[in-house]
C-alpha cells in the first residue's frame, strides 16, 4: 500500500515537475516518423503509394528561371539525397532482388528520376525580411503521375522546397531503396524572421563551427543568422578603420579573430542558403572589450572624485564617441549587405554614469538630472539616427523601449526577458 | 536609488541561486594556470627555474623493470608531448631566435632530454581494487640537476606518474618551447576506486566513443570504467550462451551490439591505461529488454486474474530464472577479468509482483506475505551467492541494503540517492564497503555550470569511526544516457567528471580561486588531446585551436 502511494506520489511529482515518468518498457521511448518534414508544412496531402528515387539516376531539372543559388543548391541537395541512401547498405543486397520486391508491391507507383524546379520569376540575389518563401511541391500527385514538380515565384521558395523534398525521402526497411510518398505540399512561413543568435564574444567559434550552424539552419528553414559578434569579454571583429579594437580586444588577435574575408565567406555561405546575416554591435553596455583598443571610449567610473580604474558603458557625453560610432557603423554597413543592423542597447548599467561627475554635470546642463534613462535616450537616438543616415534599419533590445526612448517607428524591438505577453502588447501599433 | 536596490537584489538573487554574478569586465572570467596538473598531487614542491623539452630529442628511458604497459604508455605519452608543442606555431619563429632567448633567461636551467622511468618491482598485468598507484617524480630537483626521474613500486604508479609528467609541460609565451618547472612530486590517490559509469542501454555508444572516454579517464587518473551495459531499453551485450538476448533486445542486432571481440578490445584498451572494466548486469529490475529474448524470464503482470501483457522484474519464483542467471553470470565472469561484478538491484518495482497470484501464493508458502523486500532478498541472495560461487565479488545499489537484504560482508554498497551522509554511516556501520555516486550524477544538469557542486562533495563527510571511513572505497561519476548519445557524450561528461576525479584522488580544501584556474587549464588540456570538454568557468579561450 505504501509502495503504491509512494509510486503515485512520485508519478505526480515527476509529472508536475515536468519530468517524463514512464513505466518501464523495452525499446525506445519514442518511435520516429518516416519521411515527415520539420518544420511541418502549412498543407500536406498524401496520396496513394510511393515512388522510388535511385540516386545514381536522379537529377534536379531546372525548366524556367535559373541562377547560382539554384545551381549551388542542386549540388548541396544531391549530396543529401546520396547520404540518405547509405551505399554501404545498398551493396549488401543484390539490386535485382530489391527490384523484384517493389514490382510486387502495389503501392510502388514509379521510379522518380527527377524533380523539376520551376522558378516563375527571375532570381533575386540577397535574402531580406519579407522575401517570398512560398513554394508548392507535388510528387506523383493525381495531376502529375510519375513525376515531381517544385514551383515558386521566388528563388527563396525554391530553396525551402528543395529542403522539404529531401526531407520527404525515406529509406525503406531493407535499407536499399529511397522512397517518397505521393504527396502535394503548399507551404510558406508563418513568420518572416526566424533566427539563430550566436554569441562569438564570450567564446570564439572557428569558422567551421559557424558554417555548420548555417547548414543546420537551412535544414530547419531558419533564415536569419544574428551574429552577436562582440561583447564585454572579447572583440573578435577585425575593423579596418579601427584595427586596435581587435588587436587589443580579441582573446588572441592572431588566432581568435574574424577577418573581413572570413566574414564575407560567412555572408556568402549564408546567402546561398537564403539566410540573412544580421550583425549586432551592442552598445552602450556590453562594450568592455571595446575600451581596450580605444581608451577614452568608455565612461571612466569614479570612486568619490577620482577614476577608480574600471569602466562603464560608452561615454555618452563625448563627441569622440559619436565620431567613432559614425565611422565604425559606416564600415559595418558597407561590409554587411543586410539592410538591418542590431544596435543592442541591453543591460546598460547606470552605476558608472552615476559615479562620474562630468556625466552628472552634463545631465544637469541638459535638464535631465537623476534620469539616466534620458541620458541613455540621448545616446541611443544618436546611434539610431546614425544608422538611419547610413540607410540601415535598426533593431534594439527591449530595454531601450522599456526605458522610454523615443524610437523611429520602424525600429524593431527585440524582446528577451520579463513578461513576454505584456511586452508584446505594449508595442505601439504599426501603421 | 531604485537602480542600486534592484541591482543589489539581482546580485543577491544571482548569488543565492548559485549563478555567478560578475561585474562586467573585459577578457576571460578565469585566467588558466600554466603547467599545473589535474588532479592535484598530494605533494608538489617547486624549485627555481625550468628545463626545456625538445620533442624531437626527448625520450622516455626505462632503467629497471619493463613490460608492455610501460612500452605502450611511452608511445602514447610521446604523442601527448608532441601535441603540446604545436609544430605549426613552432614554424613561425626561427629556432635560433628562440634559443638565444632562453640562454639569456637565468631561469632556464637545462635541456631535459629524457625522463628516466624506474619501476622497482616487476610489472603486474591487470588493474585491481587497492592496486598501488604511488609514484615520485623529480624534475631538475636539487638532488637531480638537469634530469628527470619517475619512480614507483608498481606499474600503475608509473602510469599515473607519466600522466602527471606530461601535464607539467607548458608552452611558453612564444609558443616555441616546451618547458617544465623544476619540481618534486610525491603522489598517491586518496581513494582506490575512482570511476565513471556509462549507460550503454538507453543509447548505444559506438566503440570510438567508449575508447575516447577511457583516454579521458586516464588524463584524470580515473581507474574504473563501470559499464552499465544493459537495462530496460536495449540489450546490446552479445551473449554467446543466450544469443537471442541481443537478437531481440538490442535496438538493432546488426549495428547496435557489443560483440565479445569488441568487449575484449575495451578491456585491453582500459588495461593499458590502468583502468578496471567493471560490468554491471542490473537485475531483477531494469530488465525489460531481457524479456524480449527470453520469454518467461520476467514476471508477467496481472490485471485481476489474467496477465495484462506487460512484464515486471525478473521472476523470482521460477527456477528457470536462477538456472539462466547461473549460466549468464558464469559467461560474464569468464569474459571480464575484473574480480568485481555489479549486480544492480535498484528500483525494483513491487507492483507487478503484487499483481501476480503465483507470486502471492509463493510468498504465503514462504511466510513472507506482504513483505516484498523479503522476496527481493530471496532473489538477491541467490544472485550474490551465484557470483560468490564463481569467485566474483559483488557490488549492489543501495536499495538492496536499504531493504534489509542480508549481504556478505564484502559486498560493496553503491550509494546513489537520499541522504548520502546518513547512508554512508549506516552502510559502513554494518561493515560493508561503500561507493559514492549520489552527488555525481552527470545527467542532472544545471544551467550556468555545476562542477563546483561536484567538487564540493566529499565521501568522507559523515559521522563514523576511522574504521568506518576506511570502508569508503571511493566513488563514481554516473553518465546515465536517457538524453545522451555519441553526439553529446564528451562535453557532457567533461570537465564535470574531472571535479569528481580530483575529489577522489587529491586531498584538497575547497578553494575555488585556485581550483577555477587550474580547472580552466585542464579543460584546454583535454581539448588539446582531442577530448571535447565544455567550458567550465564562463567566457574565455584556449590558447590553441583544436578543430
Amino acid at each position: 500500500m505504501l509502495v503504491v502511494v509512494c509510486t503515485s506520489l512520485l508519478l505526480l511529482l515527476a509529472v508536475c515537475s515536468g519530468a517524463r515518468y514512464r513505466a518501464p518498457s523495452p525499446g525506445p521511448w519514442v518511435i520516429p516518423t518516416v519521411g515527415e518534414p520539420w518544420p511541418k508544412p502549412q498543407q500536406l496531402v498524401n496520396y496513394e503509394g510511393y515512388v522510388v528515387v535511385r540516386p545514381t539516376v536522379f537529377t534536379f531539372e531546372v525548366t524556367r528561371e535559373d541562377c547560382d543559388l539554384i545551381q549551388e543548391a542542386m549540388k548541396r541537395y544531391y549530396r543529401v539525397v546520396l547520404q540518405t541512401l547509405d551505399r554501404g547498405i545498398q551493396k549488401r543486397t543484390s539490386r535485382r532482388a530489391a527490384d523484384k520486391r517493389w514490382r510486387k508491391d502495389s503501392r510502388f507507383k514509379a521510379y522518380l528520376d527527377s524533380l523539376e524546379i520551376q522558378l516563375m520569376a527571375p532570381c533575386e540575389v540577397l535574402p531580406y525580411l519579407h522575401m517570398d518563401e512560398h513554394y508548392e511541391l507535388r510528387i506523383n500527385s493525381p495531376d502529375l503521375p510519375g513525376a515531381a514538380l517544385l514551383t515558386s515565384q521566388s528563388v527563396w521558395g525554391i530553396l525551402r522546397g528543395m529542403e522539404t523534398f529531401t526531407q520527404l525521402l525515406w529509406l525503406d526497411e531493407t535499407g536499399t531503396a529511397l522512397k517518397v510518398n505521393s504527396s502535394a505540399i503548399m507551404d510558406f512561413p508563418r513568420y518572416p524572421h526566424r533566427g539563430l543568435l550566436l554569441d562569438t564574444s564570450r567564446h570564439f567559434f572557428p569558422l567551421p563551427a559557424i558554417l555548420q550552424m548555417l547548414d543546420a539552419m537551412e535544414a530547419n528553414k531558419m533564415n536569419v543568422f544574428h551574429w552577436h559578434i562582440v561583447d564585454d569579454n572579447s572583440f573578435p571583429y577585425e575593423s579596418a578603420a579601427f584595427p586596435q579594437l581587435s588587436k587589443k580586444g580579441a582573446y588572441n588577435p592572431r588566432t581568435h579573430v574574424y577577418t573581413r574575408i572570413q566574414i564575407r565567406l560567412v555572408i556568402e555561405y549564408a546567402r546561398l542558403r537564403g539566410i540573412r546575416v544580421l550583425p549586432e554591435f551592442d552598445s552602450p553596455g556590453h562594450t568592455q572589450s571595446w575600451g581596450l583598443g580605444l581608451p577614452g571610449l568608455l565612461t571612466p567610473c569614479y570612486s568619490g572624485s577620482k577614476p577608480d580604474g574600471t569602466y562603464g558603458p560608452v561615454d555618452p557625453i563625448q563627441e569622440t564617441s559619436y565620431k567613432f560610432l559614425q565611422k565604425f557603423l559606416a564600415e559595418a554597413v558597407e561590409l554587411f549587405p543586410e539592410k538591418y543592423i542590431h544596435l543592442g542597447g541591453d543591460e546598460v548599467d547606470f552605476d558608472c554614469w552615476a559615479s562620474n561627475s562630468d556625466i552628472l554635470r552634463f545631465m544637469e546642463s541638459h535638464n535631465i538630472t537623476g534620469d539616466f534613462s534620458k541620458l541613455e535616450e540621448i545616446y541611443i537616438q544618436r546611434l539610431v539616427n546614425t544608422a538611419s543616415n547610413l540607410s540601415a534599419s535598426s533593431l534594439v533590445w527591449q530595454e531601450v523601449f522599456d526605458n522610454g526612448v523615443i524610437l523611429p517607428q520602424d525600429t524593431v524591438v527585440h524582446i528577451w526577458k520579463g513578461d513576454m505577453q505584456k511586452e508584446l502588447a505594449k508595442l505601439p501599433m504599426q501603421k | 536609488m531604485l537602480v542600486v536596490v534592484c541591482t543589489s537584489l539581482l546580485l543577491l538573487l544571482a548569488v543565492c541561486s548559485g549563478a555567478r554574478y560578475r561585474a562586467p569586465s573585459p577578457g576571460p572570467w578565469v585566467i588558466p594556470t600554466v603547467g599545473e596538473p589535474w588532479p592535484k598531487p598530494q605533494q608538489l614542491v617547486n624549485y627555481e627555474g625550468y628545463v626545456v623539452v625538445r620533442p624531437t630529442v626527448f625520450t622516455f628511458e626505462v632503467t629497471r623493470e619493463d613490460c608492455d604497459l610501460i612500452q605502450e604508455a611511452m608511445k602514447r605519452y610521446y604523442r601527448v608531448v608532441l601535441q603540446t608543442l604545436d609544430r605549426g606555431i613552432q614554424k613561425r619563429t626561427s629556432r635560433r631566435a628562440a634559443d638565444k632567448r632562453w640562454r639569456k633567461d637565468s631561469r632556464f636551467k637545462a635541456y631535459l632530454d629524457s625522463l628516466e622511468i624506474q619501476l622497482m618491482a616487476p610489472c603486474e598485468v591487470l588493474p585491481y581494487l587497492h592496486m598501488d598507484e604511488h609514484y615520485e617524480l623529480r624534475i631538475n630537483s636539487p638532488d637531480l640537476p638537469g634530469a628527470a626521474l619517475l619512480t614507483s613500486q608498481s606499474v600503475w604508479g608509473i602510469l599515473r606518474g607519466m600522466e602527471t609528467f606530461t601535464q607539467l609541460l607548458w608552452l611558453d609565451e612564444t609558443g616555441t618551447a616546451l618547458k617544465v618547472n623544476s619540481s618534486a612530486i610525491m603522489d598517491f590517490p586518496r581513494y582506490p576506486h575512482r570511476g565513471l559509469l556509462l549507460d550503454t542501454s538507453r543509447h548505444f555508444f559506438p566503440l570510438p566513443a567508449i575508447l575516447q572516454m577511457l583516454d579521458a579517464m586516464e588524463a584524470n587518473k580515473m581507474n574504473v570504467f563501470h559499464w552499465h551495459i544493459v537495462d530496460d531499453n536495449s540489450f546490446p551485450y552479445e551473449s554467446a550462451a543466450f544469443p537471442q538476448l541481443s537478437k531481440k533486445g538490442a535496438y538493432n542486432p546488426r549495428t547496435h551490439v557489443y560483440t565479445r571481440i569488441q568487449i575484449r578490445l575495451v578491456i585491453e584498451y582500459a588495461r593499458l591505461r590502468g583502468i578496471r572494466v567493471l560490468p554491471e548486469f542490473d537485475s531483477p529490475g531494469h530488465t525489460q529488454s531481457w524479456g524480449l529474448g527470453l520469454p518467461g524470464l520476467l514476471t508477467p503482470c496481472y490485471s485481476g486474474s489474467k496477465p495484462d501483457g506487460t512484464y515486471g522484474p525478473v521472476d523470482p519464483i521460477q527456477e528457470t530464472s536462477y538456472k539462466f542467471l547461473q549460466k549468464f553470470l558464469a559467461e560474464a565472469v569468464e569474459l571480464f577479468p575484473e574480480k568485481y561484478i555489479h549486480l544492480g538491484g535498484d528500483e525494483v518495482d513491487f507492483d507487478c509482483w503484487a499483481s501476480n497470484s503465483d507470486i502471492l501464493r509463493f510468498m504465503e508458502s514462504h511466510n513472507i506475505t506482504g513483505d516484498f523486500s523479503k522476496l527481493e532478498e530471496i532473489y538477491i541472495q541467490r544472485l550474490v551467492n551465484t557470483a560468490s560461487n564463481l569467485s566474483a565479488s559483488s557490488l549492489v545499489w543501495q536499495e538492496v541494503f536499504d531493504n534489509g537484504v542480508i549481504l556478505p560482508q564484502d559486498t560493496v554498497v553503491h550509494i546513489w540517492k537520499g541522504d548520502m551522509q546518513k547512508e554512508l554511516a549506516k552502510v559502513t556501520a554494518e561493515g560493508h564497503p561503500a561507493l559514492v555516486s549520489q552527488c555525481w550524477y552527470l545527467d542532472h544538469l544545471e544551467s550556468g555550470g555545476d562542477w563546483h557542486k561536484f567538487y564540493r562533495c566529499d565521501p568522507d563527510n559523515f559521522n563514523g569511526t576511522e574504521a568506518q571511513k576506511r570502508l569508503v572505497m571511493g566513488g563514481e561519476a554516473c553518465m546515465w544516457s536517457e538524453f545522451v548519445d555519441a553526439s553529446n557524450l564528451s562535453p557532457r561528461v567533461w570537465p564535470r567528471a574531472a571535479a569528481a576525479a580530483e575529489r577522489l584522488w587529491s586531498t584538497v580544501e575547497v578553494d575555488f580561486d585556485e581550483v577555477d584556474r587550474r580547472m580552466e587549464e585542464h579543460v584546454c588540456r583535454l581539448n588539446r588531446r582531442g577530448i571535447r570538454a565544455q567550458p567550465a568557468n564562463g567566457p574565455g579561450y584556449c590558447p590553441y585551436i583544436f578543430y
